[in-house]
Order: C-alpha cells, then structure tokens, then sequence
C-alpha cells in the first residue's frame, strides 16, 4: 500500500471524530489532527485503535506519540504495514 | 477492596463512593447512597429534592472510570504509566441515557466493563441500578488521568 491509499483509508478512519468535512477533504501530510482537524485530543486513542483495525497492525505507545499529524501518521502506518509484508 | 479509596482525590461534598463490592482489571461493582443533606438537593428542586443527572453522571464516572483507572495504574497493567500527588482524573467523553429519577437516601449501585485502556485512556460501559435492582442510567465513559502519562 503507498502514501496515497494510506492517506484515502486515513480519511475513513478520522471521518467520525473531526466536525469540519470540508477540512477532511483537503487534507495534506502537513494537516494538523488537533489543530487544523479539531479532533478531541482523547481520541487520538480512539483513532489509533480504529487505525489499527483498518490496517490489521498493532501501534505501540512510542509509534502512537508521532502521530500528531497526517504525515507521521502514515509514517507510522506504513511502517508497520511493511514490517508485516 | 476498599483500599482503593484512599486514592481518590475528591472530597467530602464531591465524593460519590461509599463502598467497592468488586474490582478486577477487566471491572468494577461499587455503590454510594445520596445523603439527603447533600448540597444540590435544596436547589434542585426546592420542595422536591431529585438527583441531578451530572450527579448520577459524575457517581457513575467516580466509580466506573476513576475506581477503575487508578486500580489499573497503582496495579502496575499499563506499563509506563504511573500517578502520584499531582495527578487527577478528567472526564474526556460520556454518553449517557437516564431511565429512572433517583431521590435522596436512595442506595444505587454501579457497575462497570472495561473496553479498553489503552495510552493512559480507559473507556467502560456504565450501568447503574436503584436498590430494587432496576437500570436507572446507562451509558459509556472515558476518561484519562493527567500528569499520570511518563
């Protein structure tokens, strides 16, 4: 799977905890998830599992601390992604 | 099981526990009986004292997430993860239904079933029954304990 796809599946998962549609559609690997998103900061948890699920990985604390943005979060992602290939 | 009291933070007025039935890492059984001298019931409302539902609310977080949470963390579950005298509970979500009113003297009963608790943050499905074993409220809960997280 490439950034692209990651980025488009990434959609599907933060689509239930941010407000703002529009912000969701124009989003880059430079969007904020807390800042630009205005996503709860609890529920980046919440977003990790559910990204974990979509993706079939496991994200352990140290990952899950680098994911405050689109791009580190499909770093993370693909990392693991590759990891299990 | 009681013990576990003693790590709460809140006091006098705003402490909604009075007694731990059952603790495990996966849940929690625990009641409080409303004092009929509590300080909302004389405002809400006056000449017919009812339990507000932030009241019903915090108890059942007191008991279902806070219990919970600091047994999870002085019990050493969750690596990494530690609290001492500067840290304190904060509700992050709950979503709650209220099927039964609740008045003063009433015994209710708590209990809640872990989801997950994961990166500092528990998550429980919450139900609380009356004395006559009846749903008053149900609902899910999530809460963190800050300055807990190394």
């Amino acid at each position: 799977m490439d950034r692209k796809e990651i980025l488009t599946e990434l959609k599907k998962v933060l689509a239930p905890y941010t407000e703002s549609k529009e912000m969701l559609d124009g989003i880059n690997e430079d969007t904020d998830l807390i800042k630009d998103l205005k996503i709860n900061s609890a529920n980046l948890v919440d977003i990790i599992i559910d990204a974990e699920a979509q993706y079939n990985i496991e994200i352990d604390f140290d990952a899950a601390e680098k994911m405050y943005n689109v791009g580190n979060c499909i770093d993370v992602i693909s990392e693991k992604i590759n990891k299990l290939a | 099981m009681n013990d576990i009291l003693k790590y709460l933070p809140y006091k006098s007025s705003f402490l909604f526990v009075d007694n731990i039935s059952a603790l495990s890492d996966d849940g929690v059984i625990g009641d409080y009986t409303l004092r009929s001298d509590a300080f909302f019931y004389e405002d809400h409302f006056p000449g017919n004292p009812v339990t507000p539902g932030v009241i019903i609310t915090e108890i059942m977080a007191q008991i279902g997430l806070v219990v919970l949470g600091i047994h999870l963390m002085v019990s050493g579950v969750q690596e990494g993860v530690v609290m001492d005298e500067g840290s304190f509970p904060l509700l992050t979500s709950t979503n709650v239904e209220f099927f039964k009113m609740v008045l003063p003297e009433e015994k209710v009963t708590v209990t809640s079933k872990k989801q997950y608790f994961r990166f500092g943050k528990l998550k429980c499905l919450v139900e609380m029954r009356n004395a006559d074993g009846q749903l008053v409220a149900k609902g899910v809960f999530s809460g963190i304990i800050k300055n807990a997280i190394k």
